[in-house]
């Protein structure tokens, strides 16, 4: 549904959001970044006044995972999840919940890693426990997405990529 | 309706590829009866009939009660408040991605220094 630059964001079923990014590496080093506790918090702040100040990851079925995410005014939230597919490097499955709860229930993330002539297409797909745990998530992404200044994430990134 | 239930509905809605055909048709052409909106499908029109009440009880679509032929018409709001979360949400993403690419630069480079042999990929 929506193309924009390298990243496609689609929702296939009432329940599902798939994503999907080319980027320019093997996919082995795609799979650490997305897996080490020591490479996660270098990227997966959402946020650019955001930060990943604990992350934890025990990579084996079975084992959880937990991110901490701190903002500027020092509020923190979670997500905490087990791992329940570890494929290296091509899969993980794990599930997904947030801590305060914004949302009942839990979801499952899927994450594979395609490589082809050096690049490696990774495709994030988010299934949602229900539909209304699809809601909650769609509206609270509405009203997060409100007080936050995307500016600015522009503006870091202009300046940071020179 | 409350915004949430009807978003999920808009999703549901355009989860579908004729129906967001019909939709994309319906932009352009501003409206259409059932008719001439089943004529490029291989349809029947009760099957597109059924199409376009999901739209409409997604808000996406309105028809006109009082016509004989009912022409749908698109309703742009609903879309919009559908786009517009999911660009918030790219937008996150998007982030997230592009400090990744600079990671995995870092990475490269760092891989190149530590395996001097092999042949160093560039990128820019």
């Amino acid at each position: 549904m929506t193309l924009i630059a390298r990243l496609t964001i689609d929702t296939p079923t009432d329940r599902e959001i798939v994503m999907t990014r080319v980027f320019d590496a093997p996919r082995q080093m795609l799979f650490d970044a997305f897996t080490k506790p020591e490479l996660v918090p270098e990227w997966l702040t959402g946020r650019p006044d955001h930060s990943m100040p604990i992350c934890e990851i025990d990579l084996r079925v079975g084992g959880a995972y937990r991110y901490v995410w701190r903002g500027p005014d020092g509020q923190e939230m979670s997500s905490i999840g087990v791992f329940r597919e570890v494929v290296p490097p091509e899969r993980v499955v794990a599930t997904e919940r947030f801590e305060p709860s914004w949302y009942p229930g839990e979801n499952v993330n899927t994450t594979t890693f395609v490589e082809k002539d050096g690049k490696t297409t990774v495709t994030l797909k988010i299934e949602c426990g229900s539909r209304e745990i699809r809601d909650e998530m769609l509206k609270s992404g509405m009203e997060r997405g409100v007080a936050y200044s995307y500016d600015r994430l522009e503006a870091m990134l202009q300046s940071k990529r020179r | 309706m409350n915004s949430a239930a009807h978003l999920d509905a808009t999703f549901a809605a355009l989860a579908d590829p004729t129906r967001r055909a019909i939709l994309a048709r319906l932009a352009a052409e501003g409206e259409a009866s059932v008719l001439e909106l089943a004529a490029p499908f291989k349809m029947s029109q009760p099957a597109i009939s059924k199409h376009l009440r999901v739209l409409e009880r997604a808000g996406l679509i309105s028809r006109s009660r009082d016509r004989q032929r009912r022409p749908c018409r698109l309703e742009p709001r609903a879309l919009s408040e559908a786009s517009a979360w999911l660009e918030r949400y790219r937008q996150v993403w998007e982030g997230n991605f592009r400090r990744l690419d600079r990671l995995l630069e870092r990475m490269k480079s760092k891989q190149a220094t530590a395996n001097p042999r092999r042949n160093r990929r560039t990128t820019q």
